[in-house]
């Protein structure tokens, strides 16, 4: 074994600090001039795969992977100031945008064409809220997966050790690789991107790819009908002290 | 000129074609026969997990027969006894040690079988750590694009779900000719369990290969209510300090009320509470009768994971805290006063 092929696929969304609008048209959110960053699981999928190769497991490449408007390459400059090797970005506007299926499908081909043994991606974006990309990826490879991992250890008989986040606690999984693994908040810490890393992930590969290159021809399946505001709560009172809130909870039937 | 008449005339004539269509009524019921949802249970130990139920609701809301599907070992008597859950026609069972785990290798060409023999239109499984794992799995071999964590049906192919950690409600419209989903449980509150009598029937068992072997779990033990179906839930944040206070002042105010403890993403990365209480976008999903929280600020993140609640209440000592916004009763004050006093004034009430 020649030391590892980690491929981590990260999203460009809406940064998590900002307050998402609505549009007038009520057909998406906002975007314009809103600020953007690496999707938060996504930087934890990146610490992790760094933080495998510090720990001395034998790892060949860490890839960094998206498929986004021209603006995703920064998302990817990050990613290789945090530590990945090198960077593929599949250029996508945003009004052609994948949906899960569509992007496991092309990551199918990438994990393919790069010979990767390990994917490591976020449990979801924070923008669609879907947590399907990487369950879909493992199902059309017949890998085994691991989703909501919160601790990942690989043994030199590339057996992989996965404790992951379950209703009501956590529980370990083994497997053999390849495998996929999705990060859940409690994995890591991410760190930061020095300014020297910075300046010396300019001059890491960045390919600039089209879906066209992966011979990816995906039919968007869902249609939008609408995007609203949620109904916004009424505004409450607030009440001098514990007896005036426990009549007012009393009053509301709370009680 | 030539233009706006064209398009009026286009206009006219897509209107008669619609009303030339059937009337609505014959439609539905044309429609209704042909929908047949497969509801995935969940079940523990030969023990059903009744949230998992929700999936059940989500298809008698949709209309057309529900065959409710369930595997593992011992869940012959599993299915006999949900076979009373109102609403179910039919439950699918596979007998099988083999998917008492839910491992996903295993369990999604399990259901992918079932579905296909069934010819079912619709899929609805829980947005639980179980349904969230195994579906998109069941939707990528099925070739299909799966829709998460819906809140409502609109109609057979469109479905309302909640976007950018609820800051945006999503209808949506698949073409997919299997529809696969995940219900959020608070959306969906589970059938009677009394009173229905579904056939009971064994299921096709394609016995396939499980990559992943299941080591262990290590579930927090709690008497209490679970969080995700509690009444009533007390949740601490940041401002109980430590995990000596957050175990000193919580768990008295959640017996007071017999409530479930949740908490914020800060309380659970500081080590307060187990990661298993945490209550928002990457944590659990609630929507009780009463939600009380202490030292919580009320970020974007946690208010998405609570602001179905009922009632909202909060004590916090900032009186500028985003909280404030959704809570329907405030108290601006010290929690370490007034947790403990509020506690004492429940306990006599």
């Amino acid at each position: 074994m020649s030391g590892l092929r980690i491929l981590v696929p990260i999203k460009r969304v809406l940064d998590y600090a900002t307050k998402p609008r609505v549009n007038r048209t009520q057909t998406g959110i906002d975007l314009a001039n809103a600020k953007h960053s690496m999707n938060p699981f996504d930087e934890l999928s990146i610490e992790e795969a760094v933080r495998l190769r510090e720990r001395k497991v034998p790892v060949a490449e860490i890839l960094a992977f998206s498929a986004g408007p021209p603006k995703a390459q920064d998302v990817l400059r990050t990613a290789m100031a945090m530590g990945a090797d090198r960077s593929i970005h599949v250029v996508v506007e945003e009004r052609d945008a994948l949906e899960p299926l569509g992007v496991a499908k092309l990551l199918k081909k990438v994990v393919e064409g790069e010979k990767s043994d390990l994917v490591i991606l976020g449990k979801q974006s924070i923008d669609d809220d879907a947590a399907q990309t990487g369950q879909m990826l493992a199902g059309l490879l017949g890998w085994a997966q691991a989703t909501q991992a919160s601790s990942v250890s690989i043994s030199a008989e590339n057996m992989v050790t996965v404790t992951r986040e379950v209703d009501g606690g956590v529980e370990t999984l083994k497997a053999k690789l390849p495998m996929v693994i999705t990060t859940d908040l409690r994995l890591n810490e991410p760190r930061y991107a020095s300014l020297p890393n910075i300046m010396k992930a300019k001059k890491k590969l960045l390919e600039k790819k089209t879906l066209k290159d992966y011979g990816l021809d995906e039919k968007i399946r869902l249609k939008t009908v609408r995007v609203t505001e949620p109904p916004p709560r009424k505004g409450g009172v607030k009440v001098e002290d514990v007896d005036g809130m426990i009549s007012k909870l009393k009053e509301l039937g709370a009680l | 000129m030539f233009s706006i008449a064209r398009k009026s005339a286009l206009r006219q004539a897509r209107t008669q074609l619609r009303l030339s269509q059937a009337t609505p009524i014959s439609q539905h019921s044309a429609l209704a026969r042909l929908l047949s949802t497969l509801a995935v249970l969940e079940q523990k130990d030969g023990k059903l997990n009744t949230s998992s139920l929700a999936a059940v609701t989500a298809g008698t809301k949709l209309g057309g027969s529900v065959t409710a599907f369930v595997a593992g070992s011992g869940v012959k008597s599993v299915a006999d006894q949900t076979a009373k859950a109102q609403g179910i026609e039919k439950i699918i069972y596979v007998e099988n040690g083999a998917y008492d785990r839910g491992l996903p290798e295993n369990f999604a060409p399990l259901l992918v079988e079932n579905i296909k023999k069934g010819g079912f239109t619709h899929v609805f499984a829980g947005h639980s750590a179980f349904g969230k794992n195994l579906m998109p799995r069941v939707a990528a071999l099925l070739d299909t694009q799966q829709i998460s964590d819906i809140t409502a049906i609109e109609s057979e192919d469109t479905f309302v779900r909640p976007i950018y950690a609820g800051n945006a409600i999503l209808t949506v419209q698949s073409s997919d000719a299997i529809k696969i989903l995940t219900v959020r449980g608070t959306a969906f509150p589970p059938p009677e369990l009394e009173g229905g009598s579904a056939a009971v029937e064994e299921g096709v068992d394609p016995k396939a290969e499980c990559q992943t072997e299941w080591v262990s779990e290590d579930l927090a033990k709690s008497d209490r209510p679970d969080l995700g179906s509690a009444e009533r839930v007390v949740s601490g944040g940041r401002g109980l300090k430590s995990k000596e206070e957050f175990d000193r002042i919580m768990p008295p105010l959640a017996d007071a009320l017999g409530a479930a403890i949740g908490a914020s993403r800060a309380a659970v990365d500081s080590g307060f509470a187990d990661n298993s209480l945490q209550v928002g976008q990457t944590g659990k999903n609630v929507a009780p009768q009463l939600y009380l929280c202490a030292g919580i600020s009320g970020a974007i993140q946690h208010l998405a994971g609570m602001k179905d609640s009922k009632v909202i209440a909060a004590i916090n000592k900032d009186p500028e805290a985003p909280i404030f916004q959704v809570a329907d009763v405030g108290l601006v004050g010290d929690l370490f006063d007034k947790v403990p006093e509020l506690t004492e004034k429940l306990k006599v009430l």
